[in-house]
């Protein structure tokens, strides 16, 4: 088997426009859940959000390219691009049929979809845009960025809802691990903030009427952000022939199905993937550091996934490092997963902890080391990213500093 | 002569919408030029005509979108559609 390198990372979220920008950010525990742009009329329940503010889709694309690419395609694009100049790669020849793009997204392009709708059913407009389609399709960023650096071997898009992402990691990890490719382009991307999908949240009653404040106790639900994350994956031994910079490495994947409620969280689920991806890289659980929670923000969640990760470290949890970035980029569903596996590579690389921003008050519920409001430096090697989808969906990645 | 002027208005009208739709100068097109030289390609070509069809309120069949290749034949099907279309005396109108 293949040793996993990461030699790119690429970021569009509410921290910033780059990686640079999303990791000062972190590691400065700036929160940038901020006011929605659109408070909607009715007003949402919710006011806040984590919006890519800075983010202008015509600094990286024409007006005619932009007809036919959502922005969740934009952003998965962009992120890409950056991952990729970093990595150096190029996918011309064999690179190019030996490589992979698997990318992630909860609900793909919503925007053509609504548009769609609102003509049909509230114009009573039957004439609905004729590029709907291919900008409505989940893989429309994976098919983007296939095009666009012509890579032509496998590519495709998972979605399950909030771990999308975490499992199109794992996917494009099992594939350069075993050999079937030599390089992949992973990660994923959402772009939530469209009014109809907002009005969906809303009626789930999980969005917090304020910030999001992971294992705090007076949290009161997520916090909704929008964004993309990348990584380019390559064979190990590919990228040190090549004098490639390694950013970390990728060492195990662990997935689970809860198989017990459509939205209630357990603890069992979660606890097997991470119990699964552990013995998928053959560490034990005391070599874990630092674990980066799905830690949503909502009562449910923070306390199953502190039992789970109780469950799976015992006595070892009290050593752990564990923190919340949902605090800081919002929850990015099916961006999460990428975005939160970036952020831990970059604690891994610079030995910076992010912490979980917002927190006001202990919860006995939640007694772990939550690395409140302030990052914090520590020499860690091992880490895990957690993401826990509706549906039941669990996926747990381990990662490794770079040697 | 004002036939002719009324092809005329047609052909400019249709010039400016493909040019909308490719967001390329309306200067850039002339009724000789081809799909190819424009680089409209087929989701162009579906786009071009969404548009033309809510320019003209006209309906424009799919095996017909299909055989376009220049704007010439684009111009011409739109005007055959739009002289359909005034033909078409409305109910009562009589």
């Amino acid at each position: 088997m293949n040793r996993v390198a990461v030699t790119g990372l690429g970021i569009v979220c509410a921290l910033g426009n780059n990686v640079a920008e999303c990791w000062n950010r972190l590691a400065a525990g700036e929160s940038c859940i901020l006011p929605l742009r659109d408070p909607g009329s009715p007003p949402y329940k919710f006011q806040n959000g984590a919006q890519a503010l800075g983010f202008d889709p015509l600094q990286h694309f024409s007006e005619k390219e932009l007809i036919a690419l959502e922005r969740f395609a934009q952003l998965a694009t962009v992120a890409a691009r950056e991952a990729i100049a970093q990595s150096r790669l190029r996918f011309q020849g064999e690179l190019g049929d030996l490589s992979a793009v698997v990318t992630g997204s909860s609900v793909g392009g919503q925007f053509a979809e609504e548009e769609g709708y609102y003509r049909l059913y509230k114009e009573n407009n039957p004439r609905v845009a004729p590029l709907t389609i291919p900008r409505t399709m989940a893989n429309a960023g994976a098919s983007r960025i296939s095009l666009e650096f012509g890579i032509h071997g496998p590519a495709y898009t998972v979605a399950t809802a909030c771990s999308s992402s975490n499992h199109a990691i794992g996917q494009a990890f099992a594939m350069v691990r075993s050999g079937q490719v030599r390089a992949a382009v992973t990660g994923g991307s959402e772009a939530v903030f469209a009014e109809g999908l907002l009005r969906a949240w809303e009626a789930m009653r999980v969005v917090s009427p304020e910030v999001c404040r992971p294992f705090s106790a007076d949290r009161k639900g997520l916090s909704l952000g929008e964004g993309a994350g990348m990584l380019v994956l390559e064979d190990w031994e590919h990228a040190r022939a090549r004098g490639a910079d390694i950013l970390g490495e990728i060492v195990g994947f662990g997935m689970s199905s809860d198989a017990h409620h459509l939205t209630q969280p357990c603890v069992e689920g979660p606890a097997k993937a991470m119990a699964w991806a552990l013995r998928d890289a053959s560490i034990p659980a005391e070599r874990i550091d630092y674990v980066n929670a799905h830690g949503t923000g909502t009562q449910a969640n923070d306390i199953t996934e502190t039992q789970a990760i109780r469950s799976v470290f015992g006595e070892h949890a009290d050593n752990l490092l564990v923190s919340s970035t949902k605090s800081m980029h919002g929850h990015t569903l099916g961006a999460a997963g990428a975005i939160e596996a970036i952020a831990t590579i970059l604690a891994l690389k610079h030995g910076v902890v992010p912490p979980t921003a917002n927190f006001t008050k202990a919860d006995p519920a939640c007694a772990l080391d939550v690395v409140p409001n302030q990052a914090r430096e520590a020499g860690i090697e091992f880490a895990i990213s957690n993401t826990f989808a509706f549906g039941g969906l669990n996926a747990t990645l381990v990662l490794r500093r770079a040697d | 002569m004002a036939e002719n002027l009324e092809s005329d208005d047609l052909s400019t009208q249709v010039i400016r919408v493909i040019a909308q739709a490719q967001r390329i100068p309306a200067d850039s097109i002339s009724l000789d030029s081809t799909f190819e030289e424009l680089k409209i390609d087929s989701l162009d070509g579906i786009n071009i005509v969404f548009a033309i069809e809510n320019e003209f309120g006209i309906s424009i069949p799919d095996e017909g979108v299909q055989n376009l290749r220049s704007v010439r034949e684009t111009v011409d099907g739109v005007r055959k559609l739009v002289e359909e279309k005034n033909q078409t005396v409305p109910p009562g109108a009589a």
